[in-house]
């Protein structure tokens, strides 16, 4: 039987690559996505715990991650089209008027 | 002579040792793919490799319930909105090359490492020991302890989650919505323009009267001339991107100069070739 340290360790190793893409990245879609990435790494790292414990309370948190997460891109790809049709791009040094 | 049982469990654990290696090199390999990819349509693809082992390994850890969800909710519903949001923003839309911070690439680089570094020395120093073993709770009957516990114990944050989703679904509408400025286009006024701009007729449609009933084909004439308008305009700045691409020495003034004279512009070079080769010239 595989350890629940292993998952763990996978885990962090995707969230690390997801943030490091948030970082890197410029266009606000990838960026998105990058972050996609970081919640489902979170995710498995709850259920490896939730496997670890025998218990089912990670699980729960996992699938209300997941519900707060498709919250989050319905708003965030509506925010992004609105940016997008009043500037024609989705490259997040675009949307710097806040700055001035 | 073991228990058949046993030998049974055993052999279930080397297949979850082997499945998760093999899972774990492919998920890492996708996910720095896509971090490395320039167009967002690759990236989106290779995310949904990720979540879908992300599913596998969930059904693989007792979660039955929870890879479903994962293969349902994310591969299915979220990733197909990324997948219309990039056909929205263009499919051909990549990422700049240029870093608008200096040696950003490089620091973030940096803390990630740093971050990895960390992160893997803390879960090594925790004593994370073999997991519980699976009782009824977390594998026959996983689905109704999840029923349970969300009904029970966290009610209240399922019903607050009900509050957020109905906000988020009427943010995405007040944010997608958009106020017409100028009243609606009346037939009348569409004729109007229309004879106006000189064309009334219908564009000429493409590969028609020419040698292939290709979209990118430019279509003839009567007097043997290549018609433009007959070839979408997006098909025209796909080939000049592609030419761009193929040649990244030459600027856009340039690029564009050649374009205008080299004849029919949309379809790439291979469609080019017989036209000059014809001595055809372009109509517009």
């Amino acid at each position: 039987m595989i350890s629940p340290a292993n998952y763990v360790a996978l885990a962090a190793i995707l969230f690390v690559i997801g943030g490091v893409g948030v970082l890197v990245r410029r266009n606000a879609l990838v960026v998105f996505m990058c972050v996609e990435l970081m919640l489902n790494a979170v995710n498995l790292a709850f259920v490896a715990f939730a496997r670890l414990h025998g218990d089912l309370g990670g699980q729960v948190i996992a699938f209300f991650v997941m519900v707060v997460a498709a919250a989050e891109v319905v708003v965030g790809l509506a925010i992004l089209t609105s940016i997008f049709r009043a500037r024609r791009s989705a490259s997040v040094d675009d949307a710097n008027l806040l700055k001035y | 002579m073991a228990h058949p049982l046993v030998l049974a469990a055993s052999a279930a654990s080397n297949t979850e040792v082997a499945t998760f290696w093999v899972l774990a090199v492919i998920a890492v390999a996708a996910a720095l793919g896509m971090i490395l990819t320039r167009r967002a349509v690759h990236c989106a693809v290779l995310l949904a490799v990720v979540m879908l082992i992300l599913a596998g390994m969930y059904a693989m850890q007792g979660a039955p319930f929870l890879a479903f969800v994962q293969v349902i909710v994310y591969t299915g519903a979220v990733l197909m909105l990324f997948l219309f949001v990039i056909m929205i923003v263009g499919i051909t839309a990549s990422d700049a090359v240029v870093e608008t911070i200096r040696g950003q690439r490089v620091f973030a680089g940096l803390a990630g490492i740093a971050l990895l570094v960390l992160l893997i020395l803390v879960v090594g120093h925790a004593t994370i020991g073999q997991a519980a073993p699976a009782g009824a709770r977390n594998s026959t009957q996983n689905i109704s302890g999840l029923a349970k516990l969300i009904f029970t114990t966290y009610v209240f944050p399922f019903e607050v989650t009900s509050a957020l989703l109905i906000t988020a679904a009427l943010g995405a509408m007040v944010l997608a919505h958009r106020e017409r400025t100028s009243p609606r286009p009346t037939q009348r006024m569409l004729s109007r323009r229309r004879v106006a701009s000189g064309r009334p007729t219908p564009l000429p449609g493409p590969g028609t009267y020419a040698r292939h009933n290709a979209v990118d084909m430019p279509a003839l004439l009567p007097d043997g001339t290549q018609s433009r308008l007959s070839v979408s305009g997006v098909l025209a700045s796909r080939a000049a991107e592609a030419r761009a691409a193929a040649r990244p020495a030459i600027g856009g003034e340039v690029i564009g100069a050649e374009q205008e004279s080299a004849g029919p512009g949309p379809g790439g070079p291979e469609n080019q070739a017989p036209a000059r080769a014809n001595g055809q010239k372009e109509e517009r």
